[in-house]
């Protein structure tokens, strides 16, 4: 059975999602990628206010293809980065601002989850690629901040309606389905490796 | 008489065409991993792949919001007379606000994006001069996540054939969940540090239900293949029987004391096309011409 949330996530919605469970979204979903994590983190260092607020949000690593249509904005196609260039800001971000959900592919790393498993975060995989099926729930733009970092790094605040489906790959508990698998592929290597006549 | 704008529309055209819809090899390939899988999680990676493919393909809209850096391989006539070049370059610049495109290209060290694709050396085009009349451009549009995947080395003579399948295995490995697998590789063997990531890149250009002429290549590319996907890393890296569609290897005579391998990892929506501009300036899509 899928799972419905709305945004801002409360701490109590995520720390009661488990692992592979299946998630759709409604509320406010933003994008973030890897400027805007460094700007974040620089604005904090120098005690400048932020244009958004990340707490309980539905941080999603996406630079999108927009399209002005008036003087609005209109998503054309929105799928998910690859999560683990962000790995070496994440755990700094999650501790500071707090979001409650972290959508991406491809996983994160071990620090990315122990910071989950502190503050209580999620990370929900999104399928790379599927940039038109993601765009159909996220049904307008409310504004978009930091626009002059270019189209794909900006922060784009967008309201979303039974955006999913959303895999729960990393738990708040500690879990990730990305080092489950690791450690299988782990096993599996020995046996490619015998059908390659490699030791 | 071809004009430049013959080129700059043709470009446009190729552009869309190029990141609405997959080649047919490619989307084959697709629904027959999404058949072979038996477990809920990649049958639903694989669904949702499956399911966009459609809705992109309805909408003329791009599959993926990754549209790539314009990267193309044009074959010029010997007589030829327009500015092929400019014609491309305006294409980009069109295709960029019109497909739309996203604008992907920046200044690598300022990080200054100008919105248009266009910049130093971008697009950036690899030039041929052949024996046909017409004008024939490629264009792959390569999303960054599976390019960041992409690794060469240069290995020993001694290291020799095994060294070549464990590189490939370990650039797999190394790349994971990351670059929106089920992957294709392009594999380039020999040449030059780096004429084998050219070649890797340009193996990519052909349908992957196509082995390489070569016996010898073509067992390569089967025994890769199917030693890839027994690793379980498995749609999105989810997990499942799917880790690559398909592995193209080229190669090239090198020194005698270089083994240089290359190996360029593409994402599930490998997209590349080509169109031919006829000298009376009517562009034509081989893909289409069955």
């Amino acid at each position: 059975m899928a799972k419905r949330l709305k945004t801002p996530l409360s701490e109590q919605d995520v720390r009661a999602l488990d692992l592979g469970e299946i998630v759709y979204l409604d509320g406010v979903v933003m994008t973030g990628r890897d400027e805007v994590h460094l700007h974040a983190l620089e604005y904090l260092e120098k005690g400048k206010a932020l244009p958004v607020d990340f707490k309980g949000s539905a941080l999603f690593h996406c630079g999108p293809i927009m399209r002005k249509v008036g003087e609005g904005w209109e998503v054309v196609a929105a799928g998910p980065t690859t999560s683990s260039r962000m790995n070496s800001l994440e755990p700094q971000f999650i501790e500071k601002f707090r979001p409650g959900a972290i959508i991406g592919k491809g996983g994160m790393s071990q620090p990315t989850i122990d910071a989950m498993k502190k503050h209580g975060c999620v990370y929900l995989a999104i399928t790379g690629g599927a940039a038109v099926l993601a765009a159909k729930g996220l049904k307008s733009v409310r504004g978009v901040e930091w626009y002059e970092l270019g189209m794909p790094e900006a922060i784009w605040v967008m309201d979303a309606e039974n955006f999913g489906p959303l895999t729960v790959a990393i738990d708040a508990k500690g879990n990730s389905m990305f080092a489950a698998v690791a450690s299988k592929v782990k096993e599996n290597e020995q046996k490619a490796r015998a059908r390659l006549g490699l030791k | 008489m071809v004009t430049e704008t013959d080129i700059q529309n043709a470009t446009v055209e190729l552009l869309r065409r190029t990141v609405v819809r997959l080649p047919p090899d490619v989307e084959a390939a697709l629904r027959k991993a999404y058949e072979a899988e038996t477990d809920e999680v990649p049958k639903m990676q694989l669904k949702a792949i499956l399911d966009n493919i459609d809705m992109a393909s309805e909408g003329n809209t791009p599959m993926c919001q990754d549209t790539g850096v314009p990267i193309f391989y044009v074959t010029l006539p010997r007589d030829c007379a327009v500015d092929v070049g400019k014609g491309i370059v305006d294409g980009v610049r069109l295709a960029t606000k019109e497909v739309p495109l996203r604008p992907n290209g920046v200044h690598p060290l300022t990080r200054k994006n100008p919105g248009d694709n266009v910049g130093e050396r971008m697009p950036y085009i690899n030039w041929k001069v052949g024996d046909q009349d017409h004008i024939e451009i490629s264009v792959m549009t390569k999303g960054a996540g599976s390019e960041n995947m992409s690794q060469m080395a240069m290995l020993t003579p001694s290291q020799g054939l095994k060294g070549v399948k464990e590189f490939v295995l370990n650039t797999v490995l190394r790349a994971g969940s990351n670059p929106c697998p089920p992957t294709i590789l392009g594999v380039g063997i020999g040449g030059s540090s780096d004429i084998c990531m050219k070649l890797a890149k340009e193996a990519l250009l052909r349908p992957i239900d196509v082995r390489h002429r070569d016996p010898e290549i073509a067992a390569l590319e089967t025994d890769l293949l199917e030693a890839v996907n027994m690793l379980g890393i498995g749609p999105m890296g989810l997990g499942g029987r799917t880790t690559t569609l398909g592995i193209n290897v080229e190669y090239a005579y090198c020194h005698t004391a270089s083994l240089p391998v290359g190996v360029n990892v593409q994402c599930w929506a490998g997209r590349h096309g080509t169109v031919r501009i006829q000298p009376d300036g009517k562009a034509t899509f081989p893909s289409e011409e069955g």
